[in-house]
């Protein structure tokens, strides 16, 4: 009897819930760290940038209007998913990276525990990041935190799982949408997640994943007026990181900018969160 | 009937204006080095006031060596505790001599004496006093344990209230432990040099506060200086761009209160006589040179008719003139160029089919004058819908349900504030949730205060002023940073201070 001939998984982009290909029709080659064939991952292109802030404005519409209970129970519900594809993500992290099993099973569980952490957050920011403000006037006044909107960010190079969701969580916690390019080299565990990501309850939109080259898709999205914050975190190139900076200029987007040598493994803080949040202060008489 | 009034202008004998000014740097007046000299004038007589210092680029430079020097030596390593003691100290110096600069401020800005002695200084003086408190808790403020200065900050301030944005931006700067070059704006620069003064009989050490006259291109050699750690700037979104692509690729942090076009949206049930007051106060409060101001009203159509008459009515009243008389309502333009533009603007209105009213009012022969104007039949593809007027001009639109009232309000790249008139608490929290601007006034409008954060979403801006949040922009939170704040000085336990 012969061997069995295995399944293997085409590897597509991840656009307002679906998984479509690059409308470019183009792909590029995936290696493992020893340069053997992994798979061709989609090279997505400025047009679907563009289809991914389209659906990432639709995603925002939903998350940000949802409940911060809501919203803590959907990134929770993430980390339960992942949880049951570890095995499927030690494997793709350990391909990625050329690590051992024992240091991607320590990636993987970093990333799962990073949704818990982030989804404990949901309903706790506006109390932490808010305040009633003591105004010197017959006034009822206070401020809450509120999503800034679309968000298109770069994940790291390196740490491609781990660095991904570091980026990705964060942003999503205050109910803004996200579009992201993982890392170029090393982007399949990033379609692993989104494939948990679908069967989330995450609304479609929310969280959108461009595989291919940054550089190319970034001048757009810097540029793009439905896009509020670019997070260039993953970005290397200083001469691009500018570049994107002076675009961001054009709509004044609020920019994260680049973080070589974090270390993924710190406690996050509440730096990232803060950097994706607008306050809003609402005033009103008070009297009889 | 109407009322005559009687002149009762405030005495300007309690200033004493010097026919030049020099740049404050390192805790004395000095002479320019590669510097010019500008006039300033009086808006509402056109009478000049003093000579200006136009600070160049050696100026820039040496202030920012100072900034740099006191930081280090001085204000970076002085316990909380002490430096909150000096800025308590400015806020009672400015109490103390709040006529003075109030008279100051309407002589060389326009607005109305009685808006400069009852809303900005009351206002300078407790934004110092509230941030005072602050320099000796940061660590309680919520951004982490040991938050640190940023070191030296470039601020770039507007001329629509001269002393109160100076205030926002140095009080929560000094608190966090940072030292400051300032630049007023070119047409009103006769209160910060005051400030100067201010600081020097606080005993402020020296550098610890630059005062740096100019115009656009000293604050951009002041924003664009490499020894600067933090740059703020309140003015035009257009001016913010600019800035914001010159700090690009630097290590800089950057904060922007840029432009706004605020809907003030009226709904059927709003307490009418209130909403009118709102609505006058929301867009000819210090001659609509306000970045927040409700510039566009959005009328429920149902009380659209009742609204206009009352609101005409209402403008009919009052009383444009003499910014010194305590009984003006609507001072002069800051200057000729914003009179221009206001003009421009108002021009197009007529062009593209609005009705323009003007409200009946003699205008003063000398000085730049612009009456109080309403436009009805306004679209939101009129230009006097979409853009800062930054002027005494009202575009009024309709609404019919709360639904198109929101469309219309959030459809603008600004997002700095907006009003809300309804006597329904449901539908007040309802809209305020969907408004897509940093400040929301429900049943009032124009209201500012120290404990209050001040900033706009999208186009108008990031970053907050006032309050908790006011402090973030100040302070360096990052643990990446720490062993920068050693090597310039700081031991361990100090950072913790």
């Amino acid at each position: 009897m012969s061997e069995r001939v295995d399944v293997r998984k085409t590897y597509k982009l991840y656009i307002g819930g679906a998984f479509p290909r690059s409308e470019s029709g183009r792909t590029y080659e995936v290696a493992r760290s020893d340069g053997t064939f992994l798979a061709n991952a989609a090279k997505a292109s400025r047009k679907d940038a563009r289809n991914a802030v389209l659906a990432a404005r639709k995603g925002t519409k939903a998350w940000s209007s949802a409940t911060a209970y809501n919203r803590g129970q959907v990134l929770y519900r993430i980390a339960e998913v992942m949880e049951g594809r570890r095995p499927q993500f030690v494997a793709d992290v350990q391909d990625a990276d050329g690590c051992s099993p024992m240091q991607a099973e320590t990636e993987v569980d970093a990333a799962i525990d990073r949704w818990v952490w982030y989804a404990g957050w949901a309903d706790k920011l506006a109390q932490v990041l808010g305040s009633a403000n003591p105004v010197a006037g017959p006034y009822f006044n206070f401020s809450i935190p509120e999503a800034t909107g679309v968000v298109a960010a770069v994940a790291p190079p390196d740490a491609s799982l781990l660095g991904l969701v570091s980026v990705v969580a964060p942003i999503l916690v205050s109910g803004n949408s996200i579009v992201v390019v993982p890392s170029t080299t090393k982007p399949l565990p990033a379609i692993t997640l989104a494939e948990c990501l679908a069967t989330s309850d995450v609304p479609a939109g929310v969280v959108n994943i461009l595989t291919g080259d940054a550089a190319e898709m970034m001048p757009w999205l810097a540029e793009h007026a439905d896009v509020n914050a670019i997070d260039l975190t993953g970005v290397t190139d200083d001469a691009l990181a500018t570049e994107l900076e002076r675009s961001a200029a054009g709509t004044i987007k609020r920019v994260r900018r680049p973080e070589a040598g974090a270390d993924w493994y710190a406690d996050p803080g509440l730096s990232r969160i803060r950097s994706f949040v607008e306050t809003k202060t609402v005033w009103h008489p008070m009297g009889v | 009937m109407t009322f005559e009034y009687a002149p009762a202008p405030e005495s300007r004998s309690i200033v004493d204006i010097a026919d030049s000014y020099g740049l404050f740097i390192d805790g004395a007046f000095v002479d320019t080095i590669d510097g010019a000299q500008f006039k300033t004038v009086n808006p509402a007589t056109e009478e000049v006031l003093s000579s200006i210092t136009e600070a160049g680029a050696e100026d820039v430079d040496r202030a920012v060596r100072a900034a740099r020097r006191a930081y280090e030596d001085v204000w970076g390593p002085m316990s909380g505790r002490e430096r909150s003691k000096y800025i308590y100290r400015i806020a009672r110096l400015i109490q103390e001599r709040s006529r003075e600069l109030a008279v100051l401020e309407t002589l060389d800005n326009g607005k109305p004496i009685r808006e400069s002695r009852d809303v900005d200084l009351p206002l300078v003086a407790a934004h110092f006093f509230y941030y005072a408190g602050w320099a000796d808790k940061l660590e309680h403020a919520g951004f982490g344990p040991s938050p640190r200065p940023l070191g030296v900050a470039a601020q770039v301030i507007p001329w629509n209230f001269p002393l109160l944005m100076l205030a926002w931006k140095v009080a929560p700067a000094l608190a966090g432990g940072n030292t400051v070059v300032l630049k007023p704006a070119e047409t009103t620069p006769l209160t910060a040099l005051a400030f100067a003064d201010i600081c020097r009989q606080a005993d402020l050490p020296p550098g610890v506060v630059n005062i740096l006259t100019g115009a656009g291109a000293t604050g951009r050699a002041l924003v664009e200086h490499p020894d600067v750690d933090k740059v703020a700037f309140t003015g035009s979104t257009e001016v913010g761009r600019q800035i914001m692509k010159g700090v690009a690729g630097t290590t800089k942090r950057l904060t922007l209160e840029l432009g706004g076009k605020a809907a003030n949206i009226v709904f059927d049930d709003a307490p009418i006589d209130q909403a009118i007051e709102g609505i006058v106060n929301g867009i000819f409060f210090n001659q609509g040179h306000v970045c927040c101001a409700g510039s566009r009203l959005l009328l429920q159509e149902s009380i659209a008719d009742e609204a206009i008459a009352s609101l005409q009515r209402r403008l009919g009243t009052l009383r444009l003139g003499d910014p010194m008389d305590k009984n003006t309502d609507v001072g002069a333009i800051n200057s000729a160029a914003q009179l221009e533009r206001i003009a421009e603007l108002a021009d197009s209105g007529d062009a593209e089919g609005a009705m323009r009213w003007t409200a009946p009012c003699q205008l003063p022969d000398r000085g730049y004058w612009f009456p109080p104007t309403v436009f009805t039949g306004v679209t939101q593809a009129h230009r006097i819908a979409r853009e800062e007027i930054f002027g005494p001009v009202l575009s009024v639109l309709t609404f019919r349900t709360p639904d198109e009232a929101v469309e219309k309000a959030n459809n603008t790249p600004y997002g700095l504030s907006a009003g809300i008139w309804t006597e329904k608490g449901s539908r007040i929290l309802w809209m305020a949730a969907r408004m897509r601007a940093g400040v929301v006034w429900a049943n009032t409008f124009n209201r500012f205060d120290p404990t209050s954060p001040f900033g706009g979403y999208k186009e108008s801006g990031f970053g907050r002023e006032g309050g908790i949040q006011g402090l973030g922009p100040y302070l360096n939170t990052d643990t990446m940073d720490y062993d920068n704040a050693i090597r310039i000085g700081f031991g361990v336990s100090e950072v913790a201070r």
